[in-house]
């Protein structure tokens, strides 16, 4: 938490002068009143979004020729307009098309849906790989291809936000990743289960002790992608943000460099007796309330 | 006729006062308290809703600021809601009181299995208030996820309290079901035969079957993560060897039936009102019963399709997408056999009508999202989003609700002996129907935009969204307490309700006792032979 204040000057560095050249780095966020998905902006993401396409198509249809036929039901068959009732009730031709079309359509949908679901599982030739972690209740991210690169990134408070920072999304230290790349990503825990989500890359993926989960993506443009933990950790749940910074592949390297300087002398890696104190400290407390 | 002489001796050799209630092993009176345990849990759970919603209404922290109370009210209303008054009214209420007189038998097999039953209810519906009351509360979602729900990350006994609270929950549930079977089994009047039984009493025969066997695997599941927070085993604690999927797998075995349990009631009453007011027979009889079975069936292998981003291998997920898409095939034809009972009907637009009406939409809009979700390759943008809450709202919650208050006002002359106000009883549908919808359906737009589930505060930009919903909960609380109100009503001052107020298309043997049902009904067997009149 110390480190928050030292690490004010990195966001800067990484958010905004590693965007130099243009005004401000493009956030990929939702926009208000937004209705639907936020443009995908990779591979996994535009191909995801085709095939909701296809059935977000069939679903409307469904809805709708359900409504027109409830909608002609509510007018033609009213007490009034249909005094007698008729007394059919089997029609095996009728209920034979009924159970086959929707088995039909469900083909339709399955056949691109598990083709998908392969793509989008993992990229059997990665460029690079990096390591996220949860934490309760923030990220730490580490990039075992570029030495000793290991941060945490916490949620910037509202009152310290700069001008253009949005609310409950900018974090001290974002992830900082090469656009048009492939990236691993390897996913564990250090507590309870996380998810670690970036709606417009559509990257969801849990983060839970005692695994590792694999994932990937290729951002298509630079800019800064915003997400949430999507499986719900505790008490502070809905306040560890995450944020992408993608920049051209120069930028990248500039940004390793300075990186491994500066995170290297925050040393994230805790010191094992500073730990026990601390928990030695907190049973003390334990008990003092137990008392 | 037999039954009439049958109210006449009422008092003989009935109990009064608190023991009639307290030591009942009558199915209507039981049923008469589990619907008012629904009632009373109704308004705990809906009144956290309110709370959510009136947080959530703008971007910031309102009223809220202890984020694990937060957490505890979601926790809550999940928990109420689905065991505390979507199966005791369906189940305990409804299908108490009806199943034996829809089959023309005296009584539940097992009447003081049903006392207990009950009573486990009510000491359930206490642990689990006593569980929001200690400590921290349990701040884990309904679904008890460890580790979070860990002794390391819930250290005081409100986990332990709510455990207990499901313990005796599903205690209760498998004890009624196994006296739900052995009635329709055993107890079906002379010519009832299976093929004959009203589709309410099938629905509440394939709940019976999911009960009992999905709630001994959470019976399983809740001692094992008892026993990890209290006597040091490790069954999900992944440094003592355990592992937190397996809790996930067994508590979605129980799970996803569990939805089925919430749902199928529903279809059953549903299909006895749409039948009674369209003035026809069930279209497609058969398909509708065995439609029920199959969703049943399927119902028990499909439950990893909530845990798609757990990082489940990708052939086990092409499994499971596959599996889950089949559900939509059972569910379509009893939607078309809805609409095909109704069609060359002559439709009395009564209350009970219009809430199974309201239930078909509802029931198709969750339904279409449902197949969405079926998806793998879908839920890396729809897990854990407001969707996924408009989904399972619209599909089961409301839709359970809708069939509640259709069942009720359906019903409740038979339970009463009082007839409801038509016109006001419209007016609280419309208004409920209007409220639901304006709270539900923007919700699939912030989950599309990205808004994930079960956090006390959000990005600006979902703003907008939210402040309809909380508009649209408004509503609904207007709705609710007009139900309070009409229900009250009726109790009050309403006519006095004939046997069969509903007329010709109300063809089940609950409508040929007097309304309100004597004490003891069928004490004379009533003989069906020929006359049964599903088939």
């Amino acid at each position: 938490m110390i480190k928050r204040f030292a690490l004010f000057a990195i966001t800067a560095m990484t958010g905004l002068a590693v965007a130099a050249g243009e005004a401000l780095a493009q956030q990929y966020r939702s926009e208000p009143w937004q209705m639907w998905f936020q443009t995908p902006r990779s591979p996994s993401a535009e191909r995801i979004n085709e095939f909701h396409n296809l059935v977000f198509f069939v679903e409307a249809a469904i809805v709708i020729f359900v409504l027109a036929l409830m909608a002609y039901i509510t007018i033609r068959f009213t007490k009034k307009r249909n005094p007698v009732p008729s007394k059919t009730t089997h029609n095996t031709l009728l209920e034979v098309i009924w159970t086959g079309v929707p088995i039909l359509i469900l083909v339709v949908i399955a056949v691109p849906s598990l083709k998908l679901l392969y793509y989008v599982d993992a990229h059997p030739d990665p460029d690079m790989t990096i390591k996220v972690i949860g934490n309760q209740w923030y990220w730490s991210y580490e990039y075992p291809d570029h030495g000793e690169i290991a941060f945490d990134s916490i949620l910037i408070p509202e009152e310290d936000l700069q001008p253009g920072q949005p609310r409950l999304l900018t974090v001290d230290n974002p992830l900082v990743v090469p656009a048009n790349t492939n990236i691993r990503v390897l996913q564990t825990s250090n507590d309870v289960i996380h998810n670690w989500a970036v709606p417009a890359l559509m990257l969801k993926l849990d983060n839970t002790p005692g695994r590792v989960n694999e994932t990937w993506f290729n951002i298509k443009d630079e800019g800064t992608y915003y997400g949430m933990c999507s499986e719900l950790c505790g008490v502070n749940h809905g306040f560890m943000p995450i944020q992408v910074e993608a920049v051209s592949q120069a930028e990248f390297e500039a940004w390793v460099t300075r990186a491994q300087e500066q995170f290297a002398e925050n040393g994230d890696i805790p010191d094992i007796y500073a730990v026990l104190e601390e928990i030695e400290n907190n049973d003390n407390r334990l008990a003092q309330l137990a008392e | 006729m037999a039954y009439g002489a049958a109210e006449h001796h009422d008092d003989h050799h009935n109990p009064t006062g608190w023991r009639r209630w307290m030591m009942s092993t009558n199915h209507k009176d039981i049923g008469t308290m589990y619907l008012i345990i629904a009632m009373i849990a109704s308004l705990i759970g809906g009144a956290m809703s309110w709370y959510i919603r009136l947080e959530l209404a703008e971007p910031g922290i309102q009223y809220i600021d202890d984020f694990q109370f937060y957490n505890v009210l979601v926790t809550a209303h999940g928990f109420l809601m689905v065991f505390f008054v979507v199966m005791p009214a369906m189940i305990g209420g409804f299908g108490n009181w009806f199943v034996p007189l829809m089959i023309g038998a005296p009584d539940m097999a097992f009447p003081r299995l049903n006392n207990i039953s009950l009573w486990l209810t009510a000491a359930a519906l206490i642990m689990l208030v006593l569980a929001g009351l200690t400590g921290g509360g349990p701040g884990t979602g309904w679904t008890v996820y460890p580790p979070l729900s860990s002794i390391d990350f819930h250290p005081d006994a409100a986990v332990d309290f709510a455990i207990l609270s499901l313990h005796l929950a599903g205690a209760a549930s498998i004890l009624g079901a196994i006296n739900f079977i052995v009635t329709i089994f055993n107890m079906r009047a002379p010519g009832m035969t299976i093929h004959r039984m009203p589709l309410f009493v099938w629905a509440i025969l394939v709940t019976a079957f999911l009960l009992l066997l999905a709630l001994p695997v959470l019976a399983g599941a809740l001692t094992m993560l008892l026993t990890d927070r209290n006597f040091g085993t490790n069954f999900f604690n992944v440094a003592g060897g355990g592992d937190p999927l397996l809790w996930q797998h067994l508590f979605w075995f129980f799970g996803h039936p569990e939805v089925y349990i919430i749902i199928i009631p529903a279809f059953g009453i549903v299909s006895q009102i749409v039948s009674t007011f369209s003035n026809k027979p069930v279209f497609g009889y058969l398909g509708m019963a065995y439609a029920m079975s199959a969703i049943g069936v399927v119902g028990f292998v499909v439950w990893a399709h909530h845990m798609f981003m757990t990082g489940l291998g990708a052939d086990a997920r092409a499994y499971f997408t596959a599996a889950t898409m089949v559900i939509a095939v059972p569910t379509g034809v009893k939607i078309f056999s809805w609409l095909a009972t109704m069609w060359g009907g002559s439709i009395d637009f009564k209350a009970p009508m219009l809430w199974a009406f309201g239930f078909i939409f509802l029931f198709v809009v969750g339904g279409v999202t449902g197949v969405a979700l079926a998806n793998a390759g879908l839920d890396y943008v729809f897990h854990d989003t407001y969707f996924v809450v408009a989904h399972f709202h619209y599909v089961m919650a409301i839709a359970a609700i809708f069939a509640m208050f259709g069942g009720f006002l359906y019903w409740l002359p038979k339970m009463s002996g009082k007839m409801y106000h038509e016109g006001f009883a419209q007016l609280q549908f419309w208004v409920f129907f209007i409220g639901v919808n304006v709270l539900f359906f923007p919700q699939h737009f912030s989950g599309m935009a990205g808004m994930p589930r079960r956090i006390p505060d959000y990005p600006d930009a979902y703003y907008g969204w939210n402040f309809v919903s909380s508009i649209g909960a408004a509503i609904t609380v207007v709705g609710t307490f007009m139900f309070f109100v009409l229900v009250w009503q009726a109790l009050r001052s309403g006519a006095k309700a004939e046997a069969n107020p509903w007329g010709e298309g109300a063809t089940t043997l609950e409508w040929q006792v007097p309304s309100p049902a004597p004490f003891h009904t069928f004490e004379d067997q009533p003989d069906m032979t020929g006359k049964a009149p599903a088939e």
